[in-house]
């Protein structure tokens, strides 16, 4: 104990979420130190916010991990440097499982003893000489082309769905294998959604990086754009408007209520609860009408830029919008309520798709779907940037970890968000909404975290000595998520995977970027 | 039971009357560009310059702007003189042909009907298979609202499907990644002939943000024929449906001069000012 808070104290270093630290600050310590120090600080109960590689020059990559830790509310940076390979953290911390398997594919480096070791996004290496799995230069890499974990033996099948799934929704595909109807395991496998944003982001051209933002996962447009807005001011050192602030919060809620209303209508249909599912559907547009209301866009598209927002609030638009606000959310209440009050759907949701707390906490699931598992887990709360750090949302929890936990808390985000926004709306003041912000300062970083709608969204930002970006690293909360979803399915029946799924809703671009 | 039929009738009768009334659009509500009468003062090129999408080109007098790549940011306008550009409320922008989207001038030629036997297949009835392609889930939520009962889409004969062997076509989204190539081709392949194409969105039509990306394809009609383009990113529900619709044959007449709010955006606030402020910088940068 003693001897890992030494270590520890010398291994990396400690900041503030959006808060801009030299590049140089961060300690390089030797892949051992590095294995020791990250294994260490996850089993004391902190997560694996982020972990990367860029490369440093022809032959060796820089591996950077960001540990969160919710207590205290800061976060750790440390790096190493690797050439070829190095000793899988997978096998003592399963959180690494995603990551490892995204730099092995991205710069070719392989984790030694890695359980599961195939590829993520079904792409070749950004390094050309190096491939962690040999493939030529020219060989063609199809997606979800690998190995899947099989089960065999008399009455056990397989069925396999996607990419083109019965539904309007994203590609993605799923490998179930199974006994009759009970599902032994599930298996993910995406990358066809894999579209090069972070290359992009740091060799592309500069004035289309907003609207990649806004695109990384267009349901999630107000929050990966306030991420990347949030870390593009630290590291110009812009102060935004307190005005500016709030309206990214309204902005933020608006697209968490949208967003939580059509996933509680979609379970409703999955369990042919039809009330429910229709007036959300309904619904959900209301709420993306009010963001439409405030910037002409349904998803908040031109909205959020760094330095501030593009659009205002006059006195007639706020009484409008707390108008409706009021109205739609009446509405909401009634149509949530009446599920609530049906025991034959609620039946279907208890006890479906129950993952245990400590998968959950062995996964590092975030946001709605850790809160479903009891844990106090929020961005907001944890690591407040804006206007979070003066007006606090409680943190909703419920703790039974199946599909009912994770709509449950979903409905009582949305009475938490109508509240945040009607207080916001009645004491918004200031008249700024913009502050153009300055040059990025040389050779600095920042680690930029939002709670989303779906969870944690992580943005690590570095410049080079130009000021210009040199690397740039996304995590959305579906990358944490997907294993957990999988995880939900074991030894659940084929037919219950919808509702599972739709209690998740995860990203497939945000994931694949 | 009783609370179900409380619920049904504080929750009311909300589909909208559209097409017969035009659907309820924001004030700020970005719709088609609209390129005016006046010529562009010479040598001016702001607007070529601040397009993050490369979409505008200057010619001799005037200007032209490709909608089928644009994303509807509105920064051009912003920086243009008064008359010559600007973003009208209009939603109505599907058209049948690709080069029908390049505008040089007020008007465009929204999508005709099909042809006779084509409308007699699919005039009345029209099963769609969704592939998304690369999509953001933008374009997809705002295709999967118009199942909705705000809209309604069943009353129009048009339905989503699950397989392909179901459809009549596809509808796409995304600008066709690299990973769902071969998936889309195949599932185009699985309907049966005749069949329709519709490209829904920017990426769709032109890969959007992603044209020119090693990752992804320049929309749709780089691998398969389109026989219907709807701009936008995402495109309004209103805009897919009004697309649908006229290739369905069932909303006629170019009616754009009629819509009297074709008018320039009206600043509210500072927001003029705001918008200015970053251009500034963006020239500057």
């Amino acid at each position: 104990m003693f001897r890992g808070l030494i270590m520890s104290e010398k291994n990396y270093i400690s900041i503030h979420n959006s808060e801009a630290f030299p590049v140089k600050s961060i300690p390089i310590v030797d892949i051992d130190d590095f294995r020791e120090t990250v294994i260490t600080e996850i089993e004391r109960g902190k997560r694996l916010a982020s972990f990367f590689g860029r490369p440093l020059n022809e032959s060796a990559v820089c591996l950077t991990a960001v540990i969160a830790d919710d207590k205290r509310g800061c976060l750790q940076i440390l790096s190493t440097e690797v050439e070829k390979s190095y000793q899988s953290l997978t096998p003592d911390c399963s959180q690494a499982n995603c990551f490892e398997r995204e730099i092995a594919e991205q710069w070719g480096i392989v984790p030694l003893g890695h359980p599961w070791f195939k590829p993520l996004r079904f792409h070749h290496s950004y390094r050309k000489e190096y491939d962690a799995w040999e493939r030529g230069l020219d060989e063609e890499i199809l997606p979800a082309h690998t190995d899947f974990y099989q089960v065999s033996g008399d009455e056990v099948h397989e069925v396999a769905v996607g990419p083109v799934h019965a539904g309007v929704i994203e590609p993605g595909h799923f490998r179930f294998q199974c006994s009759g109807e009970r599902v032994f395991h599930l298996e993910i496998a995406l990358g066809f959604q894999h579209r090069g944003i972070e290359r992009a982001i740091i060799s592309g051209d500069k004035s289309k990086i907003p609207h990649y933002m806004e695109t990384l996962a267009g349901d999630t447009t107000i929050g990966h754009s306030v991420a990347y807005a949030q870390a593009m001011e630290a590291l110009s050192g812009c102060l935004v408007s307190g005005r500016a602030q709030i309206l990214r919060g309204i902005m933020l809620e608006l697209e968490r209520m949208a967003n939580h209303v059509g996933d509680i209508g979609a379970l409703a249909n999955d369990v042919a609860f039809l009330p429910t599912a229709s007036y959300c559907g309904r619904l959900r547009g209301d709420y993306l009408n009010m963001t439409a209301m405030i910037c002409g866009n349904r998803f908040g598209r031109n909205m959020v830029r760094p330095g501030g927002v593009m659009y205002n609030l006059d006195a007639s638009l706020i009484s409008q919008l707390s108008r409706k606000l009021e109205e739609v959310f009446s509405d909401t209440e009634n149509a949530i309520g009446l599920m609530w009050d049906s025991p034959s759907a609620i039946g279907r949701f208890e006890d479906t798709g129950k993952i245990s707390r400590e998968i959950a906490e062995e996964l590092g699931l975030v946001g709605v779907a850790a809160r479903a598992c009891g844990f106090e887990r929020d961005v907001r709360f944890d690591f407040p940037t804006g206007i979070y750090c003066f007006s606090q949302i409680p943190v909703a929890t419920f703790s039974t970890c199946d599909v009912f936990a994770r709509a449950y808390v979903r409905g009582l985000e949305i009475q938490r968000s109508k509240s945040f926004i009607c207080e916001q709306l009645e004491t918004i003041t200031g008249d700024d909404i913009f502050t153009v912000p300055g040059d990025s300062a040389p050779d600095m970083a920042v680690v930029s975290m939002l709670e989303g709608w779906r969870g944690e969204i992580c943005h690590f930002a570095m410049t080079g000595a130009d000021g210009n970006l040199l690397h740039y690293k996304v995590v959305d909360p579906s990358f944490h998520n997907w294993n957990g979803l999988a995880a939900s399915m074991r030894n659940e029946e084929v037919s219950n995977f919808p509702i599972c799924n739709k209690s998740f809703n995860l990203s497939y671009c945000g994931h694949d970027l | 039971m009783i609370k179900v039929l409380m619920a049904r009738a504080k929750q009311g009768y909300r589909t909208s009357a559209f097409p017969v009334e035009p659907p309820a659009l924001s004030d700020r509500f970005v719709g088609a560009p609209v390129i005016g009468r006046p010529k562009c003062p010479p040598k001016c090129s702001k607007c070529v310059e601040l397009c993050p999408m490369q979409c505008i080109s200057r010619n001799t007098e005037k200007i032209s702007i490709d909608i089928g790549k644009c994303i509807f940011c509105g920064k051009c306008a912003e920086s243009c003189s008064p008359g010559i550009l600007h973003f009208s409320k209009d939603y109505r922008m599907a058209v049948r042909k690709r080069e029908e989207l390049v505008l040089s001038g007020p008007v465009i030629n929204l999508a005709e009907e099909l042809n006779k036997e084509m409308k007699k297949l699919f005039g009345r009835s029209l099963k769609l298979r969704q592939v998304c392609a690369g999509g953001c889930n933008a374009c997809e939520a705002d295709v999967n609202v118009l199942n909705t009962l705000a809209w309604d889409l069943g009353r129009f004969g048009i339905q989503f499907v699950a397989s392909p062997r179901h459809a009549d076509g596809l509808l796409v989204t995304g600008p066709v990644t690299e990973n769902m190539k071969l998936a889309l081709k195949k599932t185009y392949e699985a309907v049966a002939n005749p069949k329709l194409v519709i490209a829904v969105g920017a990426c769709a039509i032109s890969g959007g943000i992603y044209e020119g990306h090693s990752e992804a394809n320049n929309g749709v009609q780089s691998i398969i024929p389109v026989d219907l383009f709807i701009p936008g990113c995402p495109p309004h529900p209103s805009t897919i449906l009004d697309g649908l619709l006229r290739l369905m044959g069932r909303l006629k007449g170019d009616a754009r001069e009629k819509i009297n709010d074709s008018q320039p955006i009206p600043p509210v606030g500072d927001q003029l000012e705001t918008r200015k402020k970053l251009i500034r910088s963006v020239i500057r940068s």
